[in-house]
């Protein structure tokens, strides 16, 4: 999506007269390496070991100091879940900011903590709590691409460690900046890293174009057998996506009563059960609120969130939404900061996240997991119709300088899907490349 | 030496689904797709709504009426074009206004004789972008070009070319044996079976009026994709009534007792259609469950020419035969699809059913067949509603009619579809 702006600012010429440049960012592909070059696992905290070992299997080099002078690294993991005294939060800037250097474009920065909620010692809380804000402000000054994350960590447990550190090791969290993900005790065992989705059934609503065709086609490259569904007037659409990731689609309208119901009907009469529903459909009807109508406020309502808080129902009914299942929301950063026009989106979305933590507490006997994504600026038909000015100021407003793809939101939601990732749940992880609205 | 081969037992033909883009009528929003544009599409919407892409099917069967010479394998270049495995065989076949379910018998059979375990049955057509050919004069002179061996020979083949020549050849809707149009025809038969006004505006009304009910329930979801923008048939008039008809000419008939106007008879339309056929094996194996089965079929054609009898007299005779071999009576039928080519095409067959003498002369039956209970016929709209893109009519009505026994939670319909040629296809549904 080159608008003539993007061509001129992106040129050879504007790069000679010192316009910044963002970088490409390095998006997963099956069969790349998790992390381009050695990875320095230091901090001493109690999943070190376990993230060294897990690397060098994977084929990636796990080093516990950094290498001679001016060799790169590819990724820096800190594991200071073991601080416990502010005065431990040196051991960050003293083994993170020579790494910081040697890091290499597209590089990964990767804090291991303990979630201070599972945490009484004021002291304790205090360090762990720290980390957070040590981490938002370095994804704000790293550049070339690269992002700094925290993983806070529950007891002893590593296979939620392992793979949310994987997640933003790998090109799948390209566009995933700043962010902090909780992940509980549960345990997952291992998975197949280059389709870990597969035999899973996965439905996907609003997949006829945009971030839900996207989503559509990550779930089904990792593996899992995809039902598309769409209202029917965007049938032709549907059929081409759903062609395209040789899975089903399924005309109907998400806000009618029996929607839940007919997909939990066709996921497990046409493909065996039902493993994963990704709530993506979703529509804008901006209008100031003084000036919004019936119609704008319901549509919205009824779309984005009292249409999900039904079909749940059905789908996590008898016979529906199988145990140790996903359910993925898309919330999005209007839900999170606001935005001028859009009070019934900006609710809907917030209304979301509600539902995500609630559901997730619900639901969690079951072994299934509650998430959502909520993507920032992301490249597609609908954001290349913002007037301009506007448009360049979302895109640019963010740590990496760029809008992000429809890819990195599916990637994000994919990773949920996993099985490993069933230490994840109650979250809404951002994909925005730490845009600074609401941050 | 060998031993005879035993034959194998006859299966069930399951009807698993349909597809459908909207119909639309000609010169409209169709107006530049081809007939392999609009079927590829079809096939696409019913694979992907099957899940069958990179699927090998036993074959694909359709056909269209208006056809460019050049779409000789319309249908094998269909299905190269779309989503299934290449390895899928396919023909075309033709048959008028019966292409479509004739193309649904011929998968059927194959798939009850055990040659084939799945087949999709489709139609299309373009009364929009429509073959014009050369004049008869002109392909002979060029032909003549063609033929001649030298500079000099051509130059004389070339003077054969006169300035009617270059007037092309656009295809009519006239039957060539008589030169009169489908409409004039049935507006003869319609005179002479005294069929009114009235009575074929009511059919209209309910037509439109049924269709645009279906679409309401969302009755088409599964069974339609909506293609260049188009997601309902553009002939449907929700809000017809039988006052608003009454007040449109008449276009077929003469004078005083013409009947026939735009408003109860098909207008030309675009658009294609597509069933999913297969053993109950293959539907298990597909985890697909079967809509009806195709139980049995009839063709029949009349002699319009020479004969006393109507153009689109044929299903009323095909019928009868059907029933006979089914051991059934008319009245055996919870759901009734008879094609509204026109109104009174319907009320004819329908009357010629009653009527004692027709059925024992032209029928050679003791009694006559019966009427029906006409709310059981065409209860999601018909032709007259959805327009008519002749050859995909027999894959609307067949998935439409599968899918109504299916919701109605078992039963028995009935299709009877007129063509061109005095020609009649009529089928047997059950669930």
């Amino acid at each position: 999506m080159t608008d003539l702006f993007t061509t001129i600012v992106s040129s050879p010429v504007a790069r000679k007269v010192g316009v910044p440049q963002p970088t490409r960012l390095r998006r997963y592909e099956p069969g790349m390496p998790l992390c381009e070059g050695p990875v320095l696992v230091a901090g001493g905290g109690r999943f070190a070991d376990g993230v060294a070992a897990w690397l060098g299997g994977e084929g990636v080099a796990a080093v516990s100091t950094l290498p001679d002078e001016g060799d790169k690294v590819g990724a820096v993991v800190l594991d200071l879940s073991a601080a416990t005294d502010p005065a431990d939060l040196d051991q960050l800037r003293l083994l993170g900011a020579p790494a910081v250097k040697a890091l290499r474009r597209n590089g990964r920065v990767v804090v291991i903590g303990t979630d201070p909620a599972t945490l009484t010692d004021v002291a304790e809380v205090t360090t762990q709590r720290a980390l957070e804000g040590a981490v938002r402000s370095l994804g704000k000054e790293l550049r070339g691409g690269a992002t700094a994350n925290l993983v806070l960590a529950q007891g002893q447990a590593h296979d939620g460690v392992r793979s949310a550190v994987e997640f933003f090791l790998s090109g799948r969290s390209a566009y995933v900046d700043g962010q902090v993900v909780r992940v509980d005790e549960s345990t997952s065992g291992d998975v197949d890293a280059l389709r870990p989705l597969d035999g899973k059934v996965a439905v996907v609503t609003g997949a006829a174009r945009g971030i839900g065709a996207e989503i559509a086609r990550v779930l089904a490259r990792d593996g899992a057998t995809v039902v598309a569904v769409d209202v029917p007037a965007a049938g032709d659409a549907l059929a081409t996506v759903a062609n395209e990731v040789r899975g089903t689609a399924l005309q109907l309208d998400v806000t009618s009563d029996d929607a839940g119901s007919r997909i939990v009907e066709h996921a497990t009469t046409r493909h065996g059960g039902l493993d994963v529903v990704v709530h993506n459909a979703g529509i804008t009807r901006d209008k100031l609120f003084v000036n919004m109508d019936d119609d704008r406020w319901h549509s919205v309502m009824e779309v984005n969130l009292r249409s999900v808080l039904r079909m749940n129902d059905a789908i996590l009914g008898e016979g529906g939404l199988a145990d140790g299942g996903r359910i993925v929301c898309v919330a999005s950063i209007a839900g999170i900061a606001g935005n001028r026009g859009q009070t019934n989106y900006g609710a809907s979305k917030a209304g979301v996240i509600g539902l995500v933590t609630a559901l997730s507490r619900q639901v969690a006997d079951r072994g299934i997991t509650v998430n959502a994504v909520a993507p920032g600026f992301i490249e597609t038909e609908m954001t290349a119709r913002i007037p301009f000015a506007t448009r360049e100021i979302g895109r640019r407003m963010n740590s990496l300088q760029q809008g992000g793809h429809p890819k990195d939101v599916a990637e994000t939601i994919a990773w949920f899907a996993q099985p490993g990732a069933a230490a994840v749940t109650g979250h809404v992880v951002r994909v925005c490349g730490q845009s600074l609205l609401g941050a | 030496m060998a031993s005879q081969s035993t034959p194998r037992a006859l299966r069930r033909v399951a009807v698993l689904g349909g597809n459908r883009i909207p119909f639309a009528r000609s010169n409209g929003p169709y107006a530049k797709a081809s007939n392999q544009d609009m079927l590829t599409a079809t096939v696409d919407g019913l694979v992907a709504r099957f899940g069958l892409a990179g699927e090998r099917l036993g074959e694909v069967v359709a056909g269209a009426v208006l056809k460019h010479s050049r779409d000789f394998n319309l249908t094998r270049e269909t299905v190269l074009g779309t989503r299934l495995d290449p390895a899928t065989p396919a023909y075309d076949v033709q048959q008028a206004c019966g292409t479509g379910l004739e193309a649904a018998v011929l998968v059927a059979n194959k798939i009850a004789l055990g040659q084939v375990d799945a087949g999709i049955a489709g139609g299309v057509d373009s009364a929009s972008d429509a073959p014009i050919a050369v004049s008869e004069g002109l392909r002979q002179t060029l032909l003549a070009v063609n033929r001649a061996r030298s500079a000099g020979e051509r130059a004389k083949a070339l003077t054969g070319l006169r300035p009617g020549h270059l007037v092309p050849a656009v295809p009519e809707n006239v039957e060539p044996r008589t030169g009169l149009s489908m409409g004039e025809h049935m507006a003869l038969t319609a005179a002479q079976w005294g069929i009114t006004r009235e009575a074929q505006d009511e059919l209209a009304a309910a037509s439109h009026q049924h269709l645009a009910a279906a679409y309401e329930r969302g009755f088409f979801d599964d069974l339609v994709t909506p293609y260049l923008g188009v997601s309902r048939d553009t002939n449907l008039r929700a809000d017809s009534t039988v006052e608003k008809l009454s007040t449109l000419k008449p276009v077929f008939g003469k004078g005083e007792g013409a009947t026939m106007t735009a408003g109860n008879s098909t207008p030309l339309t675009d658009g294609a259609s597509a069933v999913l056929l297969a053993s109950e094996e293959w539907a298990t194996e597909h985890r697909l469950t079967p809509l009806a089965w195709f139980v049995d079929a009839e063709t029949a054609a009349v002699d319009y020419v020479h004969g006393d009898e109507g153009l689109l007299m044929a299903p009323a005779y095909a019928v009868p035969r059907l029933l006979a071999r089914n051991g059934l009576s008319l009245q055996d039928f919870d759901f009734y699809e008879i094609h509204e080519a026109f109104a009174a095409t319907v009320l004819t067959t329908l009357k010629a059913w009653e009527d004692p003498d027709f059925c024992r002369e032209r029928l050679g039956l003791d009694a006559p067949l019966g009427s029906i209970d006409r709310s059981r016929l065409n209860v999601n709209g018909s032709s007259l509603a959805a327009g008519h893109p002749f050859a995909a009519t027999g894959g609307r009505i067949v998935a439409s009619l599968a899918k109504q026994l299916k919701e109605a939670g078992g039963g028995r319909g009935l299709i009877s579809i007129c063509a061109a040629g005095g020609q009649g296809v009529v089928a047997i549904l059950e669930a």
